[in-house]
């Protein structure tokens, strides 16, 4: 039993995270009254590139060749830790919030190094965006989680959820203002409105896109499941650290089959939303983005102010 | 054995093997290499002695205490005191000397012919004399005359490439500031004898109790003074990123990585060792510099294009770092958390080692780079992972390390710093806890601009076309300088891994200074195997590495050979949308931090100024030539050193009208003062 | 706000269905030897479009513009426009390649992975067009890269457009 909720976790996050991505693909194409692709198309996108020849321009090095392994690897090693659907996992891995910001921002430097690589002026200037976008969603990233920290004293990811599950009522203002401030981040992070287009085609406008402009192949499809890896662990993280209700502490069948159920409808209403917000409002221009991070930061120390 | 290693005779072997280094290579002058391998093979020895030498003293736990008396003066005494934190910062600059010297056998070479490599070692050795006895010294005269020798003989260092007139003009400014910290740190001390009748440690120590507060505050205030000057804190600092560049990379890698540390071992002895009870606002004042010195630092090694320059700020930056874990110790004693204290000072002592290890490392590698293209200037590298594999892996490493990316062991240090401050912004009120959450924010911030810094300064020297014809020229270095720069990688990569254990081993030396457990404690510390502090968080290395290890593997083999057996790779050219793509296209050093300096504005104060050149002067249509020169201000040095200059010139044009030289006025003078004396002797 | 949300719930699905009778719409002239059924069913859940314009008078493309409105939505058929060649599976060229694109599209076609498709779309791009034997133009797309698939029209419709993509891909079947 312990061994099957362990292969489960494990294989959740990259088996989901298409899922998600055709998820939201398909309410922003129904808010266009189109039909839209069906929400297993990225499936479909994935096995094809995995498929493909490739071709890697000759003045890379072997930093462009590894970022993609390295970049989907990081999103494995921080899926495996952090609280799903249950907590029988919190003395076996590392799962402290400091080690899921850090290794993350791992993630992001290779990709951003890879970027620099190919000498491409797209390339360039979509690693210098991401870097600083990322330098000031750090502090924002690390003070929501900070707030739920002090809270619970504790900064294990399955204790925080633990005890937050237990004591809602008393902390509900500051869980929810690091809520928003954590939202904000998440949308920073995950190169989603306003901070960035995922879909777009021109590249001045390009953040997350530009950076990947020169790859093919199967390290494509690495690149882009691990960027939908990332956003479901956003994603899981929001849900499960500022909602956690739903987490079994237990390895009983039936326990597992309904916190997974629960699990999956949170992040279906988080998809959902991410998809309405996406759908109304434009993207920002670049240098009003700081001021959102910042007022994210803001919000997480207004939140700590209010603790106790 | 151990009675043998660590006794007097042990210690003064140390010195020894340095001093018979220096003489041996000023006899060599007439030949450079011999005068370079003698002196290199000497201060490899001391260092590897000075390594087993720190270690058995850790390993006996015994703190050694050696004392000469004068018998002329009697407050000036010869005394050496090496208990567990001088043991350990004999560790520390041990371990850097011994690569650093490695890596100096092959790169002096490039000196040979130039400058005279005699003097060169007979600073060198000195100057690392110097730094051991700073760390070792008991007795105030004692150690002002050790600090002398390290600061007289790194400015000689400083100044060694002396064809080029701003290593000139930076070995001066660094000069100036260093004595002004020493006459702050002079004056420390004269108000301590005033007040405990001592120079010795010992005695200051068991006299604080005695020392009125007000007293206490003014030494804090001129030892905090003295002693930043040395360490860099913010805006002490001007003297650091003109400095640190001129000298020589591998005295930069020994300058950058140990000898601002010594000013941070001074600071733990003043504050945590000698001047105990204190007040616990000093602690915050710590904390407040420490938060600036950091954020202002990478925000200033962002700015900069000189690959020496930004490893120079980022230095800064990191001392605010360790300033923070010092600042909460300190604070935390005083208001009666002494497990925190302990944290806390793990905490700073950790990064205090790490720091060192990979700034070093990344010292190296830049020298290494600069060696063979021959330019400081980011904007004329490109392309070198292909010329230079080996340096460019090492410097990869180096600044994953700096950027606390798991499992190097910048994480590790940094994780601990920041838990002291959670457990400050838990368990305070009021003002301090405050100043605990802003430190937490620059702490988060600096981690977040660091790594864009470094992305922009490993991308931009080895990633991408060369920019330069001299990138087509390099080679990769030779072994010595890669022995010394791996090893420290390899370092680099193990504390990180074995952080627990080495932990452990500088809980230790808090332990030692006094700050023992509580028998109440909030939480319980324990670093055996892994990082925990129990009920509250827990991190370790090791799991860390084997689970990403484990991970990438599992998922290259899939990949490569299950899912994707039947693919070709072919190689390209760089889509350019079908432009000709040319090096000049790539982004630069200048424009990729420029929108991170754009939206810093209020406190960089960039601008922008335009030379336009037409072509006919009176239409001004058709432009021949444009210049664009982008700018940063310096505030510490605007706002703060310029107009305190002007005040200072100002003043001394009003008192050299007494030097008239006329000498009736001179007689005149005489007459006065005589008839004064004549008149207050009644 | 609200206005604009029921505005977009209330609205009339009003797409096009594409069926198999729907297969004479297709106007594919097949130019040399037709593509591997291999390649074919590798691309036929998911189609990357890569579009050049090599010099065109923009018909075409305000044609193409049209395949992902809510009419055609030419993305419910797994078939999505990307932005770069190295992420494209087929090159969809319009436009008499002019002398100055010709270079251009030569390093597009390099810089897209093989396994992949090119079609010229519009009757500038098969023969010349209007523009042909102009002193600015080299001539047709196959007198530059190697085309697979022409589709005529000066310029084609967006249905037929639609239905000969999807007779390249032989994908027809109730949408």
């Amino acid at each position: 039993m312990f061994i099957f909720i362990k292969i489960i976790q494990i294989l959740i996050i990259p088996v989901l995270s298409p899922l998600g991505i055709g998820l939201v693909r398909k309410i922003k194409a129904h808010f266009q009254n189109r039909k839209g692709a069906s929400v297993f198309q990225p499936y479909r996108d994935l096995w094809k590139l995995f498929h493909k020849d490739e071709i890697i321009s000759k003045d890379a090095s072997w930093i462009f060749k590894i970022a993609p392994f390295i970049v989907f690897t990081v999103t494995l090693a921080v899926a495996v830790s952090i609280p799903i659907f249950s907590t029988v996992f919190s003395d076996f891995f590392v799962s402290d919030i400091l080690y899921i910001v850090y290794l993350l921002s791992f993630g992001t430097f290779f990709l951003a190094l890879a970027g620099l690589d190919s000498g491409s002026p797209f390339g360039g200037f979509g690693s210098s965006r991401e870097m600083t976008l990322s330098a000031l969603a750090e502090g924002g990233f690390i003070f929501s989680l900070l707030v739920l920290v002090l809270i619970s004293k504790f900064t294990n990811l399955f204790a925080i959820s633990g005890f937050i599950a237990a004591s809602y009522g008393q902390f509900i203002l500051p869980i929810l203002l690091a809520f928003i401030g954590f939202f904000i981040v998440l949308l920073a992070e995950t190169a989603h409105y306003p901070f960035d287009n995922p879909a777009t085609h021109l590249e001045l406008t390009m953040i997350h896109e530009a950076m990947i402009l020169e790859y093919s192949g199967k390290r494509l499809a690495l690149m882009e499941w691990a960027s939908a890896n990332k956003f479901l662990i956003f994603i899981s993280l929001g849900a499960n650290l500022f909602f956690p209700w739903g987490i079994t502490g237990d390895g009983g069948f039936v326990s597992i089959l309904v916190s997974l159920l629960i699990y999956l409808i949170k992040i279906l209403f988080f998809y959902s939303v991410i998809a309405v917000v996406e759908s109304s409002i434009a993207k920002f221009r670049f240098f009003r983005l700081p001021d959102l991070l910042v007022v994210a930061f803001i919000l997480d120390i207004i939140a700590i102010s209010l603790i106790k | 054995m151990i009675e043998f290693i660590t006794s007097f005779n042990g210690f003064v072997l140390l010195f020894l093997l340095l001093i018979i280094g220096a003489t041996g290579s000023l006899v060599f002058r007439k030949h450079d290499s011999w005068a370079n391998y003698w002196n290199s093979f000497f201060s490899i020895i001391s260092s590897l002695w000075g390594l087993i030498f720190s270690v058995f003293v850790f390993i006996g736990s015994r703190n050694l205490f050696f004392s000469f008396k004068n018998p002329f003066f009697s407050i000036f005494n010869i005394s050496f005191s090496v208990d567990s934190l001088a043991a350990f910062f004999i560790f520390v600059i041990s371990l850097i000397a011994l690569f650093c010297s490695i890596y100096g056998i092959g790169y002096l070479k490039h000196f040979y012919k130039k400058y005279d490599i005699g003097f060169f070692g007979f600073f060198y050795n000195l100057f690392i004399v110097g730094m051991l006895l700073v760390v070792t010294a008991s007795n105030g005269i004692f150690f002002l005359i050790a600090w002398e020798i390290m600061s007289v003989c790194s400015y000689f260092l400083v100044v060694y490439d002396h064809h080029d007139i701003n290593n000139v003009k930076a070995g001066f400014l660094y000069l100036v500031m260093t004595h002004i910290g020493t006459s702050f740190i002079i004056i420390a001390f004269l108000l301590l004898y005033k007040f405990t009748g001592s120079f010795e440690y010992e005695s200051i120590r068991s006299a604080s109790l005695f020392i009125p507060v007000y007293i206490k505050n003014l030494v804090f205030l001129s030892a905090f003074i003295g002693f930043g000057i040395k360490a860099g804190v913010i805006p002490f600092h001007i003297w650091l990123p003109s400095a640190h560049p001129a000298a020589p990379s591998h005295v930069s890698g020994l300058m950058s990585g140990v000898m601002i540390k010594v000013g941070i071992y001074m600071m733990i002895r003043f504050f945590l060792y000698l001047l105990q009870p204190i007040p616990a606002w000093w602690g915050l004042v710590l904390l407040i510099i420490g938060s600036i010195s950091a954020v202002l630092g990478v925000l200033y090694a962002l700015t900069e294009h000189d690959i020496k320059r930004l490893l120079a700020y980022h230095s800064i930056e990191n001392i605010g770092i360790i300033l923070l874990g010092l600042g909460g110790s300190l604070t935390f004693l005083s208001l009666g958390y002494p497990n925190l204290s302990l944290l806390s000072l793990t905490a700073a002592l950790f990064h205090t080692i790490n720091h060192a290890i990979f700034k070093s490392l990344l010292f190296l590698s830049a020298g290494s780079v600069i060696n063979q293209t021959h330019t400081r200037n980011m904007e004329k590298y490109g392309g070198l992972i292909k010329y230079m594999p080996q340096t460019a892996i090492f410097f990869l490493i180096g600044s994953m390390a700096i950027s606390a990316l798991p499992p190097f062991n910048g994480f590790f240090s940094e994780w601990l710093t920041f838990q002291s401050l959670f457990q400050g912004i838990a368990l305070l009120d009021y003002t301090a806890k405050w100043i605990f959450v802003i430190s937490a924010g620059a702490l988060a911030f600096t981690g977040g601009l660091a790594l864009a810094c470094f992305v922009k300064a490993f991308g931009l020297t080895f990633l991408a076309r060369p920019r330069s014809k001299e990138v087509f020229l390099a080679k990769e270095s030779s072994f010595s300088l890669r022995f010394g720069m791996g090893a420290l990688a390899i370092l680099s990569l193990l504390f990180g891994i074995f952080s627990g254990y080495v932990s452990s081993i500088i809980k230790k030396i808090g332990q030692d200074l006094g700050l023992t457990y509580n028998n109440f404690s909030f939480s319980n510390i324990s670093f055996h195997q892994d990082l925990s502090i129990n009920n509250f968080s827990f991190v370790s290395g090791s799991k860390v590495f084997v689970l990403l290890l484990g991970i990438f593997v599992v998922v290259w083999v899939i990949i490569r050979y299950i899912i994707n057996k039947n693919q070709k790779i072919t190689r390209g050219d760089t889509w350019d949308c079908g432009t000709n793509l040319k090096p000049r296209m790539e982004i630069t050093a200048t424009g990729f931090a420029r929108s991170i300096i754009t939206i810093f504005k209020k406190v960089l104060k960039p601008s922008i100024q335009q030379e336009i050149e037409y072509h006919d002067v009176d239409s001004r249509y058709l432009t021949k030539s444009r210049k664009v020169i982008l700018t940063v201000s310096d505030i510490p040095q605007d706002y703060f050193y310029d107009p305190f200059a002007k005040i200072i010139v100002i003043f001394s044009r009003y008192v050299a009208n007494i030097q008239s030289g006329n000498i009736n006025t001179y007689i005149l003078y005489i007459f006065i003062t005589l008839l004064g004396l004549l008149f207050f002797v009644k | 706000m609200f206005k604009f949300f029921y505005k977009i719930f209330f609205a009339s699905n009003n797409i096009i269905p594409i069926v198999n009778s729907d297969l004479e719409y297709s106007e594919l002239i097949v130019l040399g030897k037709e593509i591997q059924n291999k390649i074919k069913k590798l691309f036929r859940g998911s189609l990357a479009i890569r579009q050049i314009d090599a010099g065109s008078d923009n018909a075409c493309e305000q044609e193409l513009v049209a395949l992902s409105n809510s009419f055609y939505d030419v993305e419910r058929f797994g078939i999505h426009f990307v932005a770069s060649p190295r992420h494209a599976d087929m090159l969809l060229v319009t436009g008499p390649v002019t002398r100055n694109m010709a270079e251009a599209l030569k390093k597009a076609y390099q810089a897209t992975p093989t396994p992949k498709i090119v079609v010229a779309l519009g009757d500038d791009a098969i023969t010349g067009g209007i523009f042909k034997d102009s002193y600015a133009v080299v001539g047709a797309v196959d007198k530059v890269i190697p085309v697979n698939y022409q589709i005529p029209g000066d310029p084609p419709s967006p249905k037929v457009i639609l239905c000969s993509l999807l007779d390249i891909l032989n994908d027809f079947e109730n949408k």
